[in-house]
């Protein structure tokens, strides 16, 4: 109605300004007419060449806006119209395939096969409580286990801390990485990062220096099979277990052979055992800082509560899984976690190709894709009992 | 005892002062970690936004003005969105609403109308000297019509301005050529008037389209040249000068023959009492009937003086113009005297050519929700007839009026009139009125018979300055809220000074309204000044306005587009801008916030720095800006067409609390998701199918990535109007993100003292998991989104779809609301 009437209107006093109009101004209410008929009707990269067309007719000025669609904010748009018929097949689809891969994870994550032992040693039953006091050096501990089914391989062994805070910040910066890629200056000047533990108390530099570094997890853990009464040692594998970058790219060893020369002059992290380049007797190459269990450790955990790669087993009999029987796993119990709270676990699982056990992603799926489902259903019920309204 | 002291010094530093300054340094940390939920480059964008959003306004090829040849000025950048909030507009009346260019219309000679017809294009220079009459049906005798048109060359002030020599030079040539009807068109043209009031000049024009010309006032004697060429003249013995209080002249002339005439014209108010009344009622019909079309009337009526009768009123004159005392009120009478037993001849009707569109640009400001007022200098009569004419007073439209003759109508005080007429009118306009709930659709029809207010300068100033304290208050008080419930209000006689006063009377009233102020000429500078928003049009009367004006556009017809089109589109810019940065903030700090519980209170920041530093600058700031320049959610030509819609975003709409809440509770749910839905799945940091774990970057990069995902597909999702340019920077965005964190990753940077993401976005990516979640957190975030709207649904009236379909026949760009696009901008429309 408002609009009709705003026409008229408007027609009306066209009519009488049109005697009123200069020469030049003739041209005027045509133009006004032809370009609110244009832009009544069209939207579309066309009106803008009949825009153009009718442009042209007039002399140009040089005050004159550009007439191009950006500027007349007449840029050729794309509304999305996704209309009911759109949206409902869409969420159902969407809510379906959400469930079909929520399914797939689910019974993923439910084949995973995972073995906790937790051996703190907290309680005095436990076979490591003996080892929980931290005056005893060298303490050794052992946990049976019994498999009832085959552990499918390659089985990956990893150690579990609680209330650990690897990830706070001031002992995560406690390192120094220029160190660590193998830059002797820093070896004797570690960074200010580091400190306290940059300078032991004879002022030599610490190498690895920082916290980080200096609360290396240095439990050792040896797996062993019970065959007929007598214990059978399972090779444990501790290749591929630090991220690859961090072993050939942003680690590196200083230069010097052997890896101890480079060293001269440092002493060994306060709770280390041994010094950096001794860490494993067995393989020259995971010594120093391209150890790759120093390497796992230094790549900090993302929640105080987390696991961490220790070995694979991926040799001999054992590349299928460890089969049924009793197991003995002999702990070096060194890492005193009691103190804080804390808790030890060591963790058999196996992995699938969404990596170790995770039920949360596959019920999410779950969940969201029946969520999807309803919401297409309640949308459908709305718009069969509105009449589509947007459709007609 | 020596040794003890800086012991016990390093101990009291240990226990007391060390968790003090422990805290202060905690503190401070934390101010780091969080300072990015108050988004500084929130300032930046918007400050972006809204100097390049303004070029949209100088670029518009519909302000350009090819009269001359200048389009839109901004003078500001920071205004654009106060566009779309204008609730009062303050407007000068001439050379702003009125081209004060009067034209002579029509008029009416003894009850017969003559209506000159507008085909015949005067201005071209073809006169019309044989037309008019020819055309007008023979009805008066054409004794009539000539006195009439004698009258209308007589009863005036204007002066004949001299043409230039060239043009005189001319005139010879083409005298000497023979007076030949054609080429006497060229002095005709040419010829200049000037008077006091443009009104008169209209008069002289009028007559000479007719076909007699005045040619000038050459000592005491008036030429005329009549319609057979030939040059009349007339002494002039007087002139009975115009009074807004009498509201009309007269001149006495003496005539060739020795007849004294006296010519008066005026207003039909005080002419009609004065002239024989069996020849009112024909004249009256025309002259109302001119009146409500909004045109300037007057009437004229001639008198023959007897020699006597003049020797009478001579000598009253120029006894009256020597009196030392109350000369103004003897010249009063003997003019009086003079000036009655007329005989009416006709009436006139003058337009004051109203600017182009007036009418409808201010119809669809009104019906915007607008309230126009209008402030002049000029006199109450002219104001009120362009009020009607441009539409601002309707047929049925109450007028309240204030001014010094209702003030003096009770022969009272005026103060006690004041009083008394304050309350009536507060009483007729406020009490009585239904109530109208603020903020509440009024339709338009409702509107237009409601009440005008009149007020002149001299009323305002009383009540602006009433001699008490508490009645001045009072005073304002009603005259404010008489206004307020008046759809329009007429201020006349205003200075410039109480043109601003009275802007800044209705800019610090309750609700302190967004208030505009648009004029054309120095007057009118002070409101400019005052007002929120002031506009100057590039009119005649030189350039202080354009260049006291935020915005300065050619013709008052622009204002529409300006207020409906570019006003409400960046009022939605900007609101949305502004709310989304808030909310893209608050998601982006949140799981941040939430790692806090799981470090150990230590400060460690979730995602690396450069993520912290480029998320507001690269990976967010590019889509929303563009959406804030590009989006249209309504397409201009529907903005135009509907000034209804600008109601739906008056009184601050988009940002108020509820809205507020909404996206922040949007970006509190957001932020939750991220952080908890990757903390689940960090249960078991064993993600990728070597069994190799990940670590606390890992962690902030997979949020990250949802983040920077959600966020930009949220601004997808409310993106309503997609040009190639917003395609471009959403997905270029994304592929930013994507490319800088590869290349972040990539590389071991030698500056840097801690390669935290080596490869972990590469890592990432390598994990199955991570893609998983990724997804299923991006869609779950924006699921209640799409939910809200379905639910929302069958609430919102379809009206609003119904107006857009019938304005938007057949564009492409129609009604049929994209469901998952009817989100937050709807939501605002609708519920309001």
């Amino acid at each position: 109605m408002y609009s009709i009437s705003m026409w008229k209107v408007g027609r009306g006093r066209k009519k009488k300004g049109r005697g009123m109009t200069g020469k030049g101004e003739l041209l005027h209410p045509g133009k006004d007419l032809s370009v609110l008929l244009t832009s009544l009707f069209l939207c579309s990269p066309a009106d803008c060449a009949i825009k153009a067309m009718v442009k042209h007719e007039q002399e140009e000025s040089p005050n004159r806006p550009d007439n191009t669609a950006f500027t007349q904010q007449r840029l050729p748009a794309w509304q999305p119209i996704l209309s009911a018929g759109i949206v409902i097949p869409g969420f159902v689809l969407i809510g379906l395939a959400f469930i079909g891969v929520g399914v797939g994870l689910f019974i993923t994550s439910r084949d995973v096969q995972v073995l906790e032992l937790d051996y703190t040693g907290a309680v005095a039953t436990d076979p490591c409580y003996k080892c929980s006091d931290p005056s005893i050096k060298d303490c050794k501990c052992t946990m049976e286990f019994h498999l009832d089914t085959l552990f499918r391989g390659p089985v990956f062994i990893y150690y579990g801390l609680t209330n650990y805070f690897q990830n706070q910040r001031k002992y995560g910066i406690s390192k120094d990485d220029n160190q660590l890629y193998g830059d002797l200056d820093t070896f004797k000047s570690p960074a200010s990062e580091c400190f306290p533990y940059d300078y032991d108390s004879k002022s030599k530099p610490i190498v690895p220096c920082g916290a980080l570094a200096n609360s290396m997890f240095n439990d050792t853990f040896k797996l062993y099979r019970m065959v007929n009464g007598s214990k059978k040692e399972v090779p444990l594998n501790g290749k591929g277990i630090a991220w690859w970058t961090d072993q050939n790219v942003k680690y590196r060893n200083p230069s010097g052979t052997p890896l101890i020369n480079a060293f001269n002059g440092t002493v060994k992290p306060i709770n280390w055992p041994k010094a950096a380049y001794e860490l494993d007797t067995t393989d020259v190459y995971n010594n120093g800082f391209l150890n790759q269990d120093f390497l796992v450790w230094m790549r900090r955990a993302a929640l105080p509560d987390f696991r961490k790669l220790y070995r694979r087993i991926t040799k001999d009999e054992y590349q299928a899984g460890l089969p049924v029987g009793n197991y003995s796993l002999e702990i070096s119990y060194n890492y005193h976690v009691l103190s804080f709270k804390g808790k030890k676990k060591l963790v058999l699982s196996n992995v699938s190709w969404m990596g170790g056990k995770n039920d949360f992603l596959g019920i999410a799926y779950l969940v969201v894709g029946s969520l999807c489902v309803f919401m297409s259903i309640v949308m459908l019920i709305v718009y069969a009992k509105f009449k589509f309204p947007e459709e007609d | 005892m020596s040794g003890v002291e800086p012991v016990c010094t390093k101990l009291y530093f240990q226990n007391v002062l060390l968790p003090y300054l422990k805290m202060f340094t905690d503190f401070l940390s934390f101010m780091v970690l969080f300072n990015f939920i108050i988004p500084v480059s929130m300032y930046v964008t918007v400050e972006m936004q809204k100097f390049l959003g303004s070029f949209f306004i100088t670029w518009d090829k519909d302000f350009f003005d090819p009269e001359i040849k200048e389009g839109a000025l901004v003078n500001t950048s920071d205004l654009n969105e106060e566009l779309g909030q204008v609730e009062y507009i303050f407007t000068d009346k001439t050379g702003t609403l009125t081209q004060n260019n009067m034209e002579f219309i029509e008029c009416c000679i003894d009850g017969f109308q003559y209506r000159h017809r507008e085909d015949s294009s005067e201005l071209d220079g073809v006169c019309v000297t044989d037309g008019p009459v020819n055309k007008v049906q023979q009805k008066a005798g054409t004794e009539r019509e000539e006195l009439f048109l004698r009258a209308l060359c007589l009863c005036h002030t204007v002066q004949v301005k001299e043409s230039t020599k060239n043009g005189r030079d001319q005139i010879d040539q083409v005298d000497g050529l023979g007076a030949d009807e054609e080429v006497l068109h060229p002095p005709q043209k040419e010829r200049g008037f000037i008077a006091s009031s443009p009104d008169e000049i209209a008069l002289v024009q009028g007559a000479m389209r007719y076909g007699f010309t005045f040619l000038g006032l050459e000592s005491k004697n008036m030429k005329i040249l009549n319609r057979n060429k030939d040059v009349e003249t007339y002494e002039l013995l007087h002139v009975l000068n115009f009074d807004p209080v009498r509201r009309r002249m007269s001149v006495m002339v003496r005539s060739k023959t020795g007849d004294i005439l006296l010519f008066c014209k005026g207003a039909d108010s005080s002419i009609f009492p004065r002239v024989r009344q069996e020849e009112v009622e024909r004249i009256r019909m025309h002259v109302e009937r001119n009146a409500t079309d909004g045109y300037r009337t007057l009437c004229v009526a001639y008198k023959h003086l007897s020699a006597e009768e003049y020797a009478n009123a001579d000598a009253g004159l120029r006894e009256a113009k020597l009196a030392l005392q109350d000369r103004e009120e003897k010249l009063m009478d003997v003019y009086n005297q003079v000036e009655t037993e007329m005989t009416l001849i006709g009436a006139t009707a003058v337009e004051d050519q109203l600017q182009d569109e007036a009418a409808q640009t201010m119809e669809a400001l009104q019906v915007a929700g607008m309230k126009v007022w209008v402030l002049t200098g000029d006199k109450m009569e002219t104001a009120k007839s362009t009020c009607y004419a441009c539409g601002l007073f309707k047929k049925n439209t109450e007028l309240l009026e204030l001014t010094l003759r209702t003030l003096e109508d009770g022969g009272r005080r005026r103060e006690e009139r004041l009083h008394d007429l304050l309350l009536e009118y507060h009483k007729k306009a406020v009490q009585d009125a239904p109530p109208v709930k603020l903020g509440i659709t009024r339709s338009w029809s409702v509107a237009s018979h409601g009440f005008g207010f009149i007020i002149d300068g001299a009323s305002l100033s009383m009540v602006l300055s009433s001699s008490s304290e508490s009645n001045s208050s009072l005073y304002k008080n009603l005259f404010l809220q008489i206004c307020q419930n008046c759809t329009a209000v007429l201020c006349c006689r205003m200075a410039p000074l109480q043109k601003a006063q009275i802007v800044r009377l209705v800019k610090n009233s309750k609700g302190s309204p967004i208030t505009l102020s648009i004029g054309d000429g120095a007057n009118d500078v002070s409101m400019i000044l005052e007002a929120h928003v002031g506009i100057g049009i590039k009119g005649k009367e030189g350039r202080q306005a354009v260049k006291n004006s935020d915005y300065a556009i050619p013709k008052l017809k622009h204002l529409k587009k300006l207020l409906l089109a570019h006003g409400h589109l960046y009022y939605v810019r900007i609101a949305h801008l502004v709310q989304y940065f808030f909310y893209k903030n608050l998601c982006f700090i949140l799981p941040q916030f939430l790692y806090q519980f799981f470090c150990g209170f230590s400060q460690q920041p979730l995602y690396d720095a450069a993520y912290l530093t480029m998320y507001n600058i690269c990976f967010t700031s590019m889509p929303i800006l563009a959406y804030s320049l590009l989006e249209q959610h309504i397409c201009i030509e529907v903005l135009l067409d509907n000034s209804t819609l600008y109601r739906e975003i008056a009184k601050n709409a988009m940002l108020r609390w509820k809205l507020f809440l909404y996206w922040t509770a949007l970006g509190l749910f957001h932020g939750l998701v991220f952080f908890f839905g990757v903390r689940f799945l960090f249960s078991n940091p064993a993600l990728q199918d070597n069994g190799q774990v990940f670590g606390n970057w890992s962690y902030g990069t997979i949020v990250f990535t949802v983040l920077v995902f959600t966020v930009t597909l949220k601004l997808a999702l409310v993106t309503q109007h997609w040009t190639w340019i917003n395609h471009f920077v959403i997905w270029g965005s994304l592929a930013f993100y994507v490319f800088f964190s590869f290349f972040w990753g990539g590389i071991i940077w030698p500056f840097l003292s801690h390669q935290r993401l080596y490869f972990v976005f590469a890592n990432m990516l390598s994990s199955v998991s991570a893609w998983l979640v990724i997804i299923l957190l991006i869609l779950l975030s924006l699921l209640p989104e799409i939910l809200l709207v379905v639910l929302r649904k069958p609430r919102g009236p379809h009206a609003r779809q119904k107006k857009q379909v019938q304005s938007n026949v057949g564009g492409p760009q129609s009604s049929a609301r994209p469901l998952l696009m009817r989100t937050f901008s709807d939501e605002s429309n609708t519920v309001i």
